[in-house]
């Protein structure tokens, strides 16, 4: 193995915190799926625990994406550029998803008068939770398939469409999506006390690992054609196994878990699986950042701003790492988190 | 509409937007805890419940700002991805560590919203501070990535391109100091009349109401004194302007002629094709003498800078008398509410002066709009100040004008309803009913 460079440092702390995004992040993203799809009798039940899981931490979640592209712009500008250029359409209507997820959620949390107003922000939240993590996973999907090259004329369609939307990256949306309902559903086992719906998230989470499974094979099978460079990563090379055999362990793990309802095993074997499958992509398309042409070290910046972001990460941590314990041990010790519990956060509220 | 147009307009008016989230982020913090505090002093439950709206309206307001913001930092790349592959690696480390800022605020704004009955009071009250804090931090880590633009230093220009980084001394560019200092006070200035203007207006119609009258008082106590010193800061805004980018100052004062005993101009209308100022008041030497400290100092006007170097000299200028009849007005209605509260001590028995105050609620906001066209309409055609052109820097993707549609229609939406909200959720008058019980907002899903 070569030596690891300053530069590839900052692209696996990059990595890390794009997964802790995908863990965090995508499991509220998840909600908003299992909002819309929420039926039954117990259907405005499931909405209320999905709310109250979601409502306190969102935002929070929501930072490590900035991290992820204040990390790109700062360390990998070259790459950074040229993906917000080929990738532009569906990066901006991501960020539309984004806004409309993230107000409309906010809205109807505290718009509490009207239960149209509220069936209506709900519908908004819910369908931007569908689109958003799609549209993630396609520009994903762009990078990994090496499409996404320095503009070089060519019609509109040619620069600006064909690298985005191919089935390969299609399929790559429908895995994103179906591992954020996994995910969400996975966690909304913890979210609650009360028994029939715990049955009901744990239901939903078993179908939504089969939908996790069917939607790897088929973006295996289409990475032949349309991501040869990745598909070559993922086939050959000397991490493959044991990832792969981490990915299988995980998800067989999980199964096993929530089969026997050991929902907090389940919930730590979820997030293994869904970062193994992250990392694979990562490992895969490793040294470029940005295939078939920008490696890490050549997008990478001068060594100075690299090093001074090393540094920022770490003041970072120690400001934030004591802050974060705070935060839990005031809300996440004691009884009465879930929303089965009466009383979680009476008084409190916003 | 061009592409480059279209590209400007679409950040112009997400900044703008994101700006009045912002502001508030990093105001209503302060007005929390400083009602929370009185609370903890005096026992008047009133300014309990004046604190718990507080946060309640923050909130809301808190998590427009974050998507909006969000989608900020994705335009910088979406529009700009020549700016940000050159600057990226200097200008990088504020945006990380506004981050860093901003994360602490959103953990400890969690602590504070949720956690009314679940930590000691002291406690409670520390939290509100570092929201405060945080807040204020990362308003000032931003604002130093947009100084840079102004006054960019910590490098080399080896053949045009920028090279041998040193993104600390980037960091410490002329304009960080007075432009931060100058955006912190114009957030308190802001935020402080906004709010005591919208309690003095329904004061007016309802003297007595103990609601609005401790409200006032806390809003004015945070945002007289920033309006009072923000002419102060701006002067030495002004100065440093003066001296790092010149044709933004003579844009600003539609100043063409270099010559010593340079006047002051109040009003005007500047005549591009014609190169010269018509109507206005000039006070005789008043520019040289703010800008340079010395009447007699030479300014260098507009001809004296090639053509396409010139920023939009009406808008520039329109804006800069805008924010300078504001800020002068909101600083004159600060001096008289602290002589009335010195004197008398109610300033909400005081009709004309609650009228006054009313007037001021929109103002800092307009101030602080209009301030922000002057810094970046009038750097242009530069995107970063001399080094590089914002045409040269624009995405190569066609059909800008649509995205910059979408957006604006987005953000015409969510202004809409956000002010709908506010109205109804804060700043009505309690009812009856929430007078009497002690107040516990609905949990989220509770209908
Ligand atoms: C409440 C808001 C507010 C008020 C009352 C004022 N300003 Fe201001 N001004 C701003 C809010 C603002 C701002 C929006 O915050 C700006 C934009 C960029 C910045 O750093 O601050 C600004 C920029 C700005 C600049 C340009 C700096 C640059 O281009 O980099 C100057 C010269 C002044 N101001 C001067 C003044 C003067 C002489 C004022 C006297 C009354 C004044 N401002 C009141
Ligand atoms: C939030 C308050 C701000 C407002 C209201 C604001 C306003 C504007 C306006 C009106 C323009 C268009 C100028 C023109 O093209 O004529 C612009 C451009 C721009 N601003 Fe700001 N700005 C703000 C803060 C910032 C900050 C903090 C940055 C930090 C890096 C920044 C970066 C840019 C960039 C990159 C452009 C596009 C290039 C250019 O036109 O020069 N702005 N902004
Ligand atoms: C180019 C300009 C700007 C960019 C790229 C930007 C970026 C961001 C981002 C990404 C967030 C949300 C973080 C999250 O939710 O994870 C945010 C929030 C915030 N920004 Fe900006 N910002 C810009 C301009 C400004 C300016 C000029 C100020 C203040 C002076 C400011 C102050 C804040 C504050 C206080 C918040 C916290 C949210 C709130 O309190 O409502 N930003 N910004």
């Amino acid at each position: 193995m070569p030596e690891l460079s300053l530069a590839d440092a900052l692209a696996g702390l990059l990595a890390l915190s794009l997964n802790a995004y995908v863990l965090f992040g995508g499991a509220d993203f998840g909600g908003g799926v299992w909002d819309m799809l929420a039926t039954g009798p117990r259907r405005a039940r499931q909405r209320e625990v999905i709310a109250h899981a979601i409502g306190p931490i969102w935002e929070a979640n929501h930072v490590w994406l900035i991290l992820a592209i204040v990390l790109g712009f700062t360390c990998f500008s070259p790459a950074f550029a040229r993906v917000m250029t080929v990738l532009h359409i569906p990066v901006s209507l991501m960020l539309v998803g984004i806004v409309l997820r993230g107000s409309a959620f906010t809205f109807r949390t505290y718009d509490d008068e009207h239960d149209a107003a509220q069936l209506r922000w709900g519908r908004i939240f819910s369908s931007a939770s569908v689109v958003t993590p799609l549209l993630l996973g396609v520009c994903i999907g762009a990078v990994a398939s090496g499409r996404v090259v320095a503009p070089a004329g060519g019609a509109f369609g040619e620069r600006f469409v064909e690298p985005w939307l191919t089935p390969f990256a299609l399929a790559v949306g429908l895995l994103t999506l179906a591992l954020f309902a996994f995910l969400a559903a996975v966690f909304l086992t913890l979210e609650t006390g009360d028994r029939e719906l715990v049955e009901d998230f744990r239901r939903r989470a078993l179908w939504s690992g089969v939908a996790v499974f069917c939607a790897s094979a088929l973006v295996l099978l289409l990475s032949f054609d349309g991501a040869p460079l990745m598909n070559r990563g993922l086939m050959g090379s000397a991490w493959a196994v044991p990832l792969h055999l981490g990915t299988a362990a995980a998800s067989v793990a999980v199964f096993a878990a929530l089969w026997s309802r050991r929902f907090r095993a389940a919930r730590v074997g979820a997030g293994l699986q869904v970062s193994c499958i992250f990392w694979g992509w990562v490992a895969s398309q490793y040294p470029y950042l940005v295939p078939p042409d920008l490696t890490v070290d050549a997008a990478g910046a001068p060594e100075v701003t690299l090093r001074l972001s090393l540094w920022a990460l770490g003041l970072g941590v120690l400001v934030l790492a004591p802050s974060l314990l705070y935060l839990f041990r005031v809300f996440k010790s004691g009884p009465g988190d879930g929303v089965g519990v009466s009383g979680g956060h009476a008084g409190g509220g916003p | 509409m061009s592409d480059l147009l279209a590209a400007r307009s679409q950040m112009a008016m997400s900044l703008a937007f994101h700006i009045i989230f912002a502001v508030v982020g990093i105001g209503m913090p302060v007005l929390m805890v400083v009602a929370e505090r009185r609370w903890q002093k005096t026992g008047d439950p009133i300014y309990l419940e004046l604190a718990r709206r507080w946060a309640k309206g923050t909130a809301i307001l808190f998590a427009v700002g974050a998507v909006s913001g969000t989608v900020l930092s994705f335009e910088l790349g979406l529009l700009w991805p020549g700016f940000m592959e050159a600057a990226g690696p200097i200008i990088g480390m504020p945006f990380s560590l506004e981050g860093f800022a901003f994360f602490t605020e959103a953990i400890f704004l969690g602590v504070y919203l949720y956690g009314w009955n679940r930590i000691s009071a002291r406690a409670h009250l520390w939290a509100g501070i570092l929201v405060a804090v945080s807040g204020a931090a990362s308003g000032i880590f931003v604002v130093i990535a947009n100084a840079w633009m102004n006054a960019p230093t910590g490098f080399e220009l080896v053949n045009g391109r920028i090279q041998n980084l040193d993104p600390i001394a980037g960091m410490l560019n002329p304009m960080a100091f007075p432009q931060t200092l100058h955006m912190t006070l114009a957030s308190y200035a802001a935020t402080g009349f906004a709010v005591a203007g919208i309690h003095a207006f329904l004061l007016l119609f309802d003297r007595q109401n103990g609601f609005h009258r401790r409200a006032l008082s806390v809003a004015l106590l945070v945002g007289a004194p920033a309006a009072l010193l923000q002419p102060v800061s701006g002067d030495l805004s002004a100065k440093a302007v003066a001296r790092l980018q010149p044709a933004k100052l003579a844009a600003m004062e539609a100043h063409f002629e270099t010559g010593p005993r340079a006047p002051l101009l109040l009003g005007g209308w500047p005549d591009v094709d014609r190169e010269e100022t018509r109507y206005g008041i000039r006070i005789p030497g008043g520019l040289s003498f703010l800008a340079f400290g010395d009447v007699e100092a030479e300014v260098t006007g507009l001809r004296d800078f090639p053509r396409d170097e010139w920023p939009n000299v009406a808008i520039v200028h329109l804006a800069f008398q805008i924010m300078v009849g504001l800020g002068t007005y909101l600083a004159l209605v600060s001096l008289w509410a602290a002589w009335v509260g010195w004197r008398r001590r109610d300033v909400a028995g005081n009709r004309p002066l609650l009228v006054a105050v009313a007037l001021a609620a929109p103002m800092g906001f307009i101030a602080i709009e209009a301030g922000w066209t002057v810094t970046e309409v009038g750097r242009q055609p530069w995107i970063i100040y001399g080094v590089m052109r914002t045409a040269d820097a624009v995405t190569s993707m066609p059909g800008l004008v649509y995205p910059f549609a979408v957006f604006t229609a987005l953000y015409c939406f969510l202004g809409l309803i956000v002010a709908w909200l506010l109205y109804r959720q804060i700043i009505r008058s309690p009812r009856a009913d929430e007078w009497s019980r002690v107040y516990a907002p609905a949990r989220p899903g509770d209908a």
